[in-house]
């Protein structure tokens, strides 16, 4: 699971006010190449929970990213290549994501979140 | 159609390891997913101005439509409820981000962040009720509703669905109009039993704009495509070959001009391509040929 996917995902338990964001248990985490695209980030910037987005990134182990962020960042070339490694490279393929208000654990293996709920959480 | 998987099993136990294997080696499947998924994207209708949007592929399952998404450079997460299935797509080595869910337990993201979402076969699995606690119309209620918020005001879902029946259609339908949703059914070759697809094309936000349904392919006799080859079942599914082939009555005269062209007419409105009608259609060949 890559880190742009943690910044969508907030949990649907029922009862649950403010499912986001999920904080991350880290057990492995790997590094994927991927093509630079500049104009998907720049797509994806005013959707990004950016607070969330530093944390996750904290506590994968990279620290590179800036405590805040405008738009106007975006025109530097150095500022989107940290934002492409943060948001696309870096994968959380074991451990889990923690649900900030029950504590509920979904477990992530392989790189796939389980989201399926008990019944009881419907 | 008598073999419906949805009617075996539920789909976390239905696609198992050997049927999800089954399902993504068979070049037949393959092929099919890709033209379907090809198709929901150009429903979709994203601006094309070359930026990758971020889409979501609901039932995504071995990655087959998701890697359409790939090659057109969008980015894409992909959920699914059966393990066996996301495993493949781990091996197939997929670029988009899967997930392991429910799409009948709605849908755990954050509000007004999706650009479009497609699903190819998937929907109609909603329609069963599987457990005890299931109940169609609000597991129905609930991936709707919670898709609407997820997509962006404005982006469009397209759902390719193989309802069982108009109940069926009607159920998924009124669900998504419910949540909210404006939009309707894109039927691509309507006459045709084998080739017919239904596409749901459904637009977020104000029925205002740009909620007019598009066209099905096909709709006024227009032929199918050379590579779409017509002869061959078109549906994903494992078919029956035992099953009784119809006996054809014949008369010693044989069938006559007026039969080819009534059988060939009817082939034309399925949408089938047919060659054309002339003095030599039906004529007996020479002895000495």
């Amino acid at each position: 699971m890559r880190l742009f996917t943690h910044n969508m995902l907030s949990s649907n338990i029922k009862g649950v006010a403010n499912g986001f964001p999920l904080r991350i248990e880290v057990d492995q985490v790997v590094e994927k190449q991927v093509d630079f695209n500049p104009d998907f980030l720049k797509n994806m910037f005013p959707k990004l929970e950016w607070k969330a987005l530093v944390d996750a990134a904290r506590t994968m182990g990279y620290t590179e990213l800036p405590e805040e962020a405008d738009s106007s960042m975006l025109e530097s070339e150095d500022f989107l290549r940290k934002l492409h490694h943060a948001l696309l490279e870096l994968h959380l393929e074991e451990g889990a994501l923690v649900c900030p208000e029950t504590g509920r654990k979904f477990p992530v293996t392989k790189g796939i979140p389980n989201m399926l709920l008990h019944e009881d959480e419907v | 159609m008598s073999n419906r998987p949805e009617l075996l099993a539920p789909p976390e136990i239905f696609y198992d390891d050997s049927e999800a294997r089954k399902y993504t080696s068979s070049s037949r499947i393959i092929d099919i997913q890709a033209r379907l998924s090809e198709r929901a994207l150009e429903l979709l209708a994203l601006p094309v101005d070359g930026i990758p949007r971020l889409l979501l592929d609901i039932g995504c399952g071995s990655g087959l439509s998701g890697e359409t998404l790939t090659e057109n450079g969008h980015q894409w997460i992909g959920l699914d409820i059966s393990q066996s299935m996301l495993d493949i797509a781990l091996e197939r080595e997929v670029e988009g981000d899967l997930l392991l869910g429910d799409m009948g337990q709605g849908l755990a993201l954050r509000p007004g962040i999706i650009d479009g979402a497609i699903s190819i076969s998937a929907v109609q699995w909603l329609c069963n009720a599987d457990k005890s606690s299931h109940e169609p119309r609000l597991r129905l209620k609930a991936f709707f509703g919670s898709l609407y918020r997820c997509l962006a005001r404005g982006a469009r879902a397209v759902f390719q669905v193989y309802p069982e029946n108009i109940a069926q259609r009607e159920l998924i339908l009124r669900s998504a109009m419910h949540a909210g949703f404006a939009g309707g059914v894109v039927m691509d070759y309507p006459h045709s039993t084998k080739s017919r697809k239904e596409y749901l094309v459904l637009t977020c936000g104000p029925p205002s704009i740009s909620a007019s349904v598009p066209r099905g392919k096909g709709e006024d006799g227009e032929s199918c495509s050379e590579d779409e080859s017509s002869e061959e079942n078109q549906m994903v599914c494992i078919s029956d070959r035992n099953r009784p082939q119809k006996k054809q009555k014949i008369s010693r005269k044989g069938k006559g001009r007026d039969w080819i062209f009534k059988k060939k007419e009817q082939l034309r409105r399925k949408g089938n391509t047919v060659p054309p009608d002339t003095r030599y259609t039906g004529r007996k060949r020479k002895a000495r040929f």
